[in-house]
């Protein structure tokens, strides 16, 4: 991969307002948004609320293609069958939620095992060849359990819809990876993998049926624990995906290439809470370190501001202090007086309690040792997104 | 009513990420070595994070005393390659095989199972050998913790002959035993970790052998007022009474009762998602509630006052 300069503040955001952005302006001048973050904070229903905005603000064909959705934001998105196909979202549903968008929004999701069928009907040599590949039992395994597939597939996805000039702009999900950097390296890594001397060296002696000496104790041990017809079979299935072998890397850089361009970057999700934090810290420091394009953070679910203010902390703890002082001055017309007292309290003590979160969380963000130019706060919102209006009320704030 | 869980030998802890998992993990051990049971938590996700809810220093493969009567470990599938071949198989070549960690991460990505086989056949094996009383596992993640759980089984249809044939029946008889093992799924009232967990009962319950022992629901919000008193909220919130409240207190009262109204919502939307969950699952299927803790940070504190809840919970 080519090694970049990182950019610096608004480069490339071709807005030349040098001044820390937004992300509408963000969204305005890439074509691929990639959201990232660790998991359960809330990656899908950020990417989708941005590709809603985007569609409705700046036009254009955008499209999100989405990991995992919640049902209820599947269905709002009109992705009711799992598959690879891409949806348009209908006009009517923007209109329903009171917008008339100026361009069109369309969804996908993202269906592993397709991806990885296609994609070897693709780099087979022929059709045998690809038969053999989709039949053997350790295929079905790999594709489907082997992790790093999906961070693969998914950047493979990407640069398969980028490439076909479909949309203006693509906004995708991430897979929820253990490591967030997993589907960075993910091209690199398959690569690498298919293109190992570790790999031939493994795959020979099942071919010509000659072990070297070199190679003899692994042989003899990989025997014993798991026994040669088994050990046979994965050389068969690695012999075959060899053939794509040229496929596959060429392909692979591609990939890389559309991750490292200008005008694709990445969009880091996060809550305040300290361990997905650190993740996305780390992977700020990642996309610095590899010169890839850091967007924008979002803090999501932030607690309100009102919970710092320091009148309000005397206020409740009065409150908390002589509810019963308290509720006798407000008057009998409230309830009666002990039960005005008992919430009174109850008020009090909520307060100081989310109260401590707030601080923390406050606490946590200021400590951001990296701030991107644009660091959007979305608030704790008291019910769940699952319909357009909800998308673009969340995406309101981002904006 | 199942077997008590803290008398089983081995619990895998899952749930989606960023639910509490890792505190549940480690509240569990401190519970269960407080109880006088020689525990040991194994953290299997490389996240690191396990090491600060118990506050001990980086953890390996080789474990760690936290305090009396409870250690902690970090899987390492190479590590546990090189110990099943030393110490089971009696294999002296291990030293000649060169570069084991390249050659397993070949064999691994080829051969899916292989390094859930060696993390899950480490753990039953620490079981089987009585080395503890008790292995708590803070295990993958929902999207991974079911192929963990099923390698001993598809390695048994991969592999024909062979030592991991061998070796995967005793694993098998472990994990298929509710009195030694079960998984307790940690979820948390809002939407998506509810659908997974839903998910993810089911899918253990249908392609593992695995007892599903426990649902932990961590973030639980307190009720704030019986109906009664929340009329009586409501009408704290307009004029004139609002205005006597602030004169009585001296101060702007509204942010104070809107951010109450906050909890109240929030405690709103939590409960309808636990009612979504406590009508999917089996009625017989132990669910603990853990509440939302306001604490600074997540360290041996907050694992402790979980830890307090779930003793509660399970009536200790």
């Amino acid at each position: 991969m080519a090694r970049r300069r990182a950019a610096g503040a608004g480069a490339g955001a071709g807005a030349g307002a040098g001044a820390a952005g937004s992300l509408e302006q963000l969204l305005a001048a890439k074509e691929v948004v990639i959201s990232c973050g660790s998991g359960g904070v809330g990656k899908t229903t950020a990417a989708a609320a941005m590709a809603a905005m985007a569609a409705v603000h700046l036009g254009g064909k955008v499209l999100v293609v989405t990991v995992d959705p919640a049902r209820r934001l599947a269905n709002a998105l009109g992705l009711e069958a799992f598959g690879n196909v891409e949806r348009q979202v209908p006009a009517e549903a923007f209109r329903a939620a009171g917008v008339e968008p100026r361009g069109e929004l369309w969804a996908a999701m993202l269906d592993t095992k397709q991806s990885w069928d296609d994609l070897v009907g693709r780099h087979a040599p022929d059709a045998p060849t690809r038969d053999a590949i989709l039949s053997n039992p350790l295929y079905q395994n790999i594709t489907g359990r082997f992790v790093q597939s999906h961070d693969y597939i998914a950047m493979e996805r990407l640069y398969e819809i980028h490439t076909s000039g479909t949309y203006d702009l693509v906004v995708v999900d991430t897979p929820p990876t253990r490591n967030a950097l997993d589907f960075l390296e993910a091209p690199q890594r398959m690569a690498d993998f298919f293109g190992s001397r570790l790999l031939r060296w493994l795959t020979v002696p099942y071919r010509s049926r000659v072990i070297t000496f070199a190679s003899r104790p692994f042989y003899t041990v990989a025997d014993r624990i798991l026994g040669s017809q088994f050990l046979e079979d994965i050389a068969e299935f690695f012999t075959l995906f060899q053939s794509m072998y040229a496929g596959f890397v060429t392909r692979a850089e591609a990939v890389s290439r559309v991750l490292a361009d200008r005008r694709t970057t990445f969009v880091v999700v996060s809550t305040l809470e300290a361990a997905p934090l650190r993740e996305a810290e780390f992977f700020m420091d990642a996309l610095g370190e590899r010169g890839l394009h850091l967007g924008g953070l979002v803090l999501n679910k932030v607690l309100p501001d009102l919970l710092l203010d320091a009148a309000s902390t005397g206020v409740a703890q009065r409150l908390v202090a002589d509810p019963a002082g308290v509720a006798a001055a407000v008057g009998a017309e409230a309830g009666p007086p002990d039960q005005v007292a008992r919430v009174l309290a109850e008020v009090g003590e909520s307060f100081l309690k989310f109260q401590v979160v707030a601080m923390r969380e406050a606490e946590q963000r200021a400590e951001l040792a990296r701030q991107p130019d644009v660091v959007v706060s979305v608030p704790y919102f008291d019910h769940d997104i699952y319909d357009l209006a909800g998308l673009l009320e969340l995406g309101g704030r981002l904006w | 009513m199942t077997v008590d869980l803290l008398s089983r030998r081995l619990l895998f802890v899952t749930g989606k990420g960023g639910v509490g998992k890792t505190t549940v993990a480690a509240a569990l051990g401190l519970l269960a070595a407080e109880r006088g049971r020689r525990t040991l938590v194994c953290e299997v996700d490389a996240k690191g994070n396990l090491a600060d809810f118990l506050e001990v220093g980086r953890l390996t493969f080789a474990p760690r005393a936290v305090q009396d009567g409870l250690l902690a470990m970090a899987m390492d599938t190479e590590q546990s390659l090189k110990e099943y071949l030393s110490l089971q198989l009696r294999i002296p070549l291990v030293a000649r095989i060169g570069p084991l960690a390249r050659t397993l991460d070949f064999v691994a990505n080829a051969a899916p199972g292989v390094k859930e086989i060696l993390t899950v056949g480490k753990l039953c094996w620490e079981v089987r050998e009585r080395h503890y009383d008790l292995v708590v596992v803070d295990a993958p993640a929902s999207g991974h913790i079911v192929g963990q759980l099923a390698a001993p089984q598809g390695i048994n249809e991969l592999v024909k002959v062979g030592m991991v044939r061998d070796q995967t029946r005793w694993m098998l008889d472990l994990l298929e035993d509710p009195a030694t093992t079960g998984a307790v799924i940690v979820a948390a009232p809002e939407e998506m970790p509810v659908n997974e967990t839903i998910e993810l009962a089911g899918r253990i319950e249908q392609e593992t052998t695995v007892d599903l022992a426990a649902i932990v629901v961590n973030r639980v919000l307190p009720e704030l007022f019986g109906r009664a008193e929340e009329e009586v909220f409501e009408r704290l919130r307009v004029a004139p009474a609002v205005d006597r409240l602030g004169l009585a207190v001296g101060g702007a009262v509204t942010p104070v009762l809107d951010a109450a109204e906050l909890a109240v919502t929030l405690r709103r939307t939590r409960a309808g998602h636990l009612g979504r969950l406590r009508e999917a699952l089996d009625p017989a299927l132990p669910l603990l509630y853990v509440p939302e803790l306001f604490t600074r940070s997540h360290g041996v504190r907050a694992t402790r006052q979980v830890a307090e809840a779930l003793g509660e919970e399970l009536g200790y």
